[in-house]
């Protein structure tokens, strides 16, 4: 693999089409250009900080390192789901149900996709299992945030539906049944919507970055497939399982509503 | 052994003291009292849709013996607002009496209508006979005539009279109307300020 190395030089050339944008921003009054500057320092901080981090990690491959690393990668992606959400679970539940899911489903799929497709040697190479579980920990985190939030609205919209659903003798399963299908609809539309047009509107960003990093083509699209598949199964799965505990947590077990676990609307 | 009998039933905080009563097989209990008194929260209680304390029996088995989907299917409460979830009628009814559909002013066609045109007594009329194809041995109704005209008031006090008849069915009949009160229950309770108290037989 030759790799063109791009020099920091190369990247200040990138960074004054930035400069200029924000700088018009400035000139028309578009109120973007600070958030413009500032997500751009944010960026290159952000992950050079990471950078240094993999190379540690990749260099060490002490196990106790990659299991730190996407420790603190499921956590913060469950932070994210909780943070998302316009009116979801009251306290720690909608964290611990964010981080709980993410967890179950995506440690489980890296796990089969390391061992049985990928087979480094060992398995846990960190330089595949890290990119990978942040690949699946953060699209499992959108569809999740999707689906909770989706959930969570109908359910407060729907309530009193929901409890002349029980009284005619539903259970619980039964009386959200299609509030819950609109949830797992709502969160699975990205990984849809990607897998549909991928390669036809755009070229997925994970396969451009190797074809340009000198992998070969043909590898590029592979791995984009495998990475397509594990990605959606991995939020099917998580979202099944979100949704799963928000109901166990919003009835009781006399299939009672209980809103009072919902947040107040943000 | 009566049908449904309610022991020691507390289930809500304004509540004065806890109720005990029962109700024979085949009998109507009419229930009145102000707005606010707390009738409608009784039967959210009754059918377990609310936590409570007290015991509730049907047949002599306590309520948590059953699961609360079958216990609501038994213990049916006719809210005083129905809620319907499909766009037609006839996707709310997994079967129809058609003689009871016809009682009610109703036919097979009444199936295909759309949910957004009914009238409010026409919903009302209709989540009688939805709540009444799961044939429950006990009725729980919440001002099932409040919002319909002399006619189908009759309508429905002769369908359910008739459904008590033919099932041995035990209702507790909510009203603002001590004339209908009269006319439907064999037993009254009044219900006031968190007291509850049995009115003698006329």
């Amino acid at each position: 693999m030759n790799v063109i190395s791009l020099s920091a030089q190369d990247l200040s050339i990138a960074a004054v089409l930035v400069l200029a944008l924000a700088g018009f921003s400035f000139r028309m009054r578009l109120g973007l250009g600070g958030q413009i500057l500032v997500a751009a320092i944010r960026t290159t901080v952000q992950l050079l900080l990471v950078g240094l981090v993999l190379r540690i990690v990749f260099a060490s491959n002490e196990p106790i390192w990659i299991f730190l690393a996407g420790s603190i990668m499921i956590l913060a992606a469950g932070r994210e789901v909780m943070a998302r959400q316009s009116r979801g679970l009251k306290g720690w539940s909608g964290f611990g149900i964010g981080v709980g899911s993410i967890f179950l489903s995506s440690v489980a799929v890296l796990l089969l996709t390391l061992i049985a497709i990928v087979q480094a040697d060992p398995w846990y190479t960190p330089r595949y299992a890290i990119p990978l579980l942040g690949m699946l920990a953060g699209n499992t985190m959108t569809g999740i945030a999707l689906s909770m939030n989706t959930l969570t609205l109908a359910v407060w919209q729907n309530r009193v539906i929901i409890e002349q659903r029980l009284l005619l003798g539903q259970d619980r399963v039964q009386a959200i049944a299609d509030l819950r299908s609109e949830g797992m609809r709502a969160g699975m539309i990205p990984s849809i919507n990607a897998m549909a047009t991928a390669g036809i509107v755009s070229l997925p960003g994970m396969m451009t970055g190797q074809i340009l990093a000198g992998s070969p083509v043909l590898e590029a699209v592979k791995y984009q497939i495998l990475i397509m598949f594990t990605i959606t199964a991995t939020t099917g799965f998580g979202i099944l399982l979100a949704l799963r505990f928000v109901a166990w947590r919003l009835f009781d077990e006399r299939h009672r509503l209980h809103l009072e676990y919902l947040a107040p609307m943000k | 052994m009566s049908l449904f009998s309610v022991d020691a039933l507390f289930y809500w905080s304004e509540q004065k003291e806890s109720f005990s009563f029962e109700i024979e097989r085949s009998f109507c209990a009419g229930m009145t009292g102000p707005s606010g008194s707390g009738k409608t929260l009784l039967l959210r209680a009754l059918a377990d849709l609310d936590p409570h304390q007290g015991r509730v029996f049907l047949n002599g088995r306590e309520c948590s013996n059953w699961s609360a989907p079958d216990w609501r299917r038994r213990v049916a409460m006719l809210p005083a607002e129905s809620q319907w979830w499909l766009p037609t009628v006839g996707e709310h009814f997994d079967e129809i009496d058609e003689n009871l559909f016809q009682q009610m002013g109703f036919n097979r066609d009444t199936l295909s209508w759309g949910i957004s045109r009914l009238s409010s007594g026409e919903r009302q009329r209709l989540a009688l006979l939805r709540l009444l194809t799961n044939m429950p041995p006990v009725l729980l109704l919440d001002e099932p005539t409040r919002s319909l005209d002399p006619e189908n008031v009759d309508r429905v006090e002769s369908l359910i009279a008739g459904y008590r008849e033919r099932t041995q069915a035990a209702v507790l009949w909510i009203t603002h109307d001590d004339n209908q009160a009269k006319r439907v229950a064999q037993t009254r309770f009044y219900l006031k300020d968190g007291y509850l108290e049995e009115k003698s037989e006329q």
